[in-house]
């Protein structure tokens, strides 16, 4: 079973943390890693970044832009990662947009993917028919789960599809925007976790987007399995400096 | 199967075209591609469109026969006067279009992206027509090189918001676009400039600036006995001005299609916008094409003196008609474009857009026969472009 399956069985609520590879400075990617993984993080999404994050606000992009200036490649993420499964046991997951992967090769890059340890992607512009068409078999051959997004305004019928298709999570925007747009959560946020929640898919639901403190924690974990949060622990390493990550875990939970 | 260069019902030009795009966008899309066809064969939608480009936007354009042109050049050259097109290019076609259409969609509030600015003025303008809300993203430096434009914007109505991320000029004026579409999914259309983003835009838009060669054919019907050139030549960025004057000769192989790029300060100077050349596949904004990258696959920043053309991708019609050699693609540096803008003005007594004044070099590169008939696009007219002629030719 793939890690982030059987993570997925666990009792307790989830707590997944995404930060961009190669932020604040270069080397700094395992550092996080780790602390994260002993600040008892149950996940992990590393961003690979990209010039153009076409699905993130502010926050993420300028991370992304950071991590770029300072050097970060795709090969130089899988050497940082190189020996990262010798003592990092929580799944981990490569959020990267689709341009720098096909730039790469799919193949070689899911193939560098299995070997380093890596679990899972989420490629936010790779449509989910696209994928089930072209790529699905390819990165099944190499043990990778594809997740996808749903949003408010995703219609049932698409949902029930992404659910068929899905193997890992399916990743729940909290509202219509982009990442890091939002601080609190209201009726209708409450109201599509619900809706989702009836729909009794197969794959567990992960909120994700807008998801900064105890509180909004609390309430994207209250109809589904955990939350992901993203932009308010970037910010927090922007300010606050790369080893004081379990100042900000231990906030949240 | 008969070819066709025209989309297929995924939006797909050959390998190119297709909805790269995040799930955020989905039902945005989705909505214009199950509705785009229908309500622009609509007799009502069609009668509303003819009825401002003829009255409003000034359509027909005239097919002028460049006599001085066609002596020295020793063949037969004809021009597409889109630069008589209201708001000085033939951007309005599409923006006249896409208002229209997202009038029928119940949309009030409309966003764009900008470059020079000539999409954002053809936005703004059909916005104030219809009393729609309209903001404009331009990149910041974009927003401090065409002040003009700029302005124009703002009289119409717009409010004109600077991208300040990445690069800061269209291709990040593209992406703030886009991420107000996720952020207001339901009540905003996003009028995309050129045949460029994911389907159903490429053909939409394609579609829209159809009107150019679909008047060419009666035109050249009456002064030549024939609806077809032997040559059509455009130049192409995004490439919606091509897209438009192509569109009825696509699968016609008697004419041979020429798309004219921006070399920049040459191809191999790497400062340069001739995207078939120096691109590869990828994905940007929504569309597989050819764009400019590194090897990594992060997009870089195109350079021409025209503003116009410095788009680091191409649309996926022209990467597929690049691909599979039905059209020849020909690049021309910056220098000789500016020099085709004073030879255009001072033998034919129009002064072009920079972007137009690239198609013309052509002449310059390529030799045709005395009988062949050439179509050119004048695409835009150069009032936007003064500063920089008078920067370079010192005027």
């Amino acid at each position: 079973m793939n890690r982030i399956q059987s993570t997925l069985t666990k009792e307790h609520k989830l707590l997944s943390i995404y930060f961009t590879a190669g932020f604040p400075e270069l080397d700094d990617t395992v550092s996080v890693l780790k602390q994260l993984q002993d600040t008892g993080v149950d996940m992990i999404e590393l961003g690979l970044p990209f010039s153009d994050p076409l699905a993130d606000g502010p926050t993420i992009q300028e991370s992304s832009t950071q991590a770029l200036k300072n050097g970060m490649t795709t090969d130089t993420l899988f050497d940082q990662l190189k020996d990262v499964r010798k003592h990092i046991h929580v799944p981990l997951i490569i959020m990267g947009y689709f341009n720098p992967i096909m730039q790469y090769g799919v193949e070689r890059f899911c193939k560098r993917c299995q070997e380093t340890g890596i679990d899972g992607l989420i490629i936010p512009d790779l449509p989910v028919d696209v994928y089930h068409e072209q790529y699905q078999s390819l990165f099944q051959d190499y043990g990778l789960l594809n997740m996808f997004l749903i949003t408010p305004q995703t219609p049932d019928e698409r949902i029930r599809f992404i659910d068929k298709v899905s193997e890992g999570f399916i990743y729940m925007v909290s509202s219509a925007a982009t990442t890091g747009a939002q601080s609190s959560f209201g009726n209708v946020q409450e109201d599509y976790f619900k809706r989702i929640e009836s729909m009794q898919l197969n794959a567990k639901l992960l909120v994700g987007f807008g998801i900064s403190n105890a509180e909004t924690y609390q309430a994207a974990t209250a109809h589904s399995k955990g939350a992901i949060i993203g932009s308010a622990f970037i910010k927090h390493l922007k300010t606050h400096g790369s080893d004081s990550v379990a100042e900000f875990v231990t906030q949240i939970r | 199967m008969k070819t066709s260069y025209h989309a297929d019902k995924k939006g797909y030009y050959g390998d190119f075209g297709g909805a790269y795009i995040p799930e955020m966008l989905y039902p945005n899309v989705e909505e214009l591609r199950q509705n785009y066809l229908e309500i622009s064969a609509d007799p009502v939608f069609k009668k509303e469109f003819d009825q401002l480009l003829k009255d409003y936007v000034g359509r027909p354009t005239p097919l002028y026969y460049a006599s001085r042109l066609s002596e020295k050049y020793n063949t037969k050259i004809y021009l597409k006067r889109e630069d008589l097109c209201h708001t000085g290019a033939h951007k309005i076609n599409n923006t006249i279009g896409q208002i229209l259409l997202a009038k029928r969609l119940g949309k009030n509030r409309v966003i764009a992206e900008t470059g020079a600015g000539q999409h954002g003025v053809a936005t703004a303008t059909v916005c104030a027509l219809m009393g729609i809300e309209c903001i404009v993203y331009m990149g910041e430096l974009d927003i401090r090189r065409q002040a003009p434009n700029v302005a124009r914007m703002k009289m119409l109505g717009a409010e004109v918001r600077p991208a300040q991320s990445g690069s800061k000029t269209l291709k990040d004026a593209t992406n703030e676009a886009i991420r107000d579409w996720i952020n207001n999914p339901v009540d905003t259309h996003y009028i995309i400039g050129s045949v460029v983003g994911p389907h159903p835009y490429p053909d939409m838009v394609a579609r829209f600036q159809s009107i150019i060669s679909e008047e060419c054919k009666t035109q050249l019907q009456e002064v030549e006995g024939r609806d077809y050139p032997d040559h059509v030549i455009a130049c192409v960025g995004g490439g919606s001005n091509a897209a438009g004057i192509y569109y009825h000769y696509l699968d016609d192989p008697r004419v041979n299609i020429i798309a004219v790029e921006a070399a920049g300060k040459g191809i191999d100077s790497g400062e340069s916008a001739a995207t078939s050349v120096l691109g590869k596949e990828g994905i940007i904004h929504g569309s597989k094409t050819l764009l400019m990258q590194t090897p990594d696959g992060q997009i870089t920043e195109p350079y021409s003196i025209s503003a116009g053309l410095d788009y680091p991708g191409v649309g996926p019609m022209h990467a597929h008609l690049y691909r599979s050699q039905r059209a020849e693609f020909v690049s021309i540096p910056d220098q000789e474009a500016m020099d085709w803008g004073l030879t255009l003005s001072q033998m034919e007594g129009i002064i072009p857009a920079i972007e137009t004044a690239h198609a013309f070099a052509l002449l310059d590169e390529r030799k045709f026969e005395p009988n062949d008939v050439l179509l050119f696009n004048c695409s835009g007219r150069g009032d936007k472009d003064l500063e920089t002629y008078i920067d370079y030719f010192k005027l």
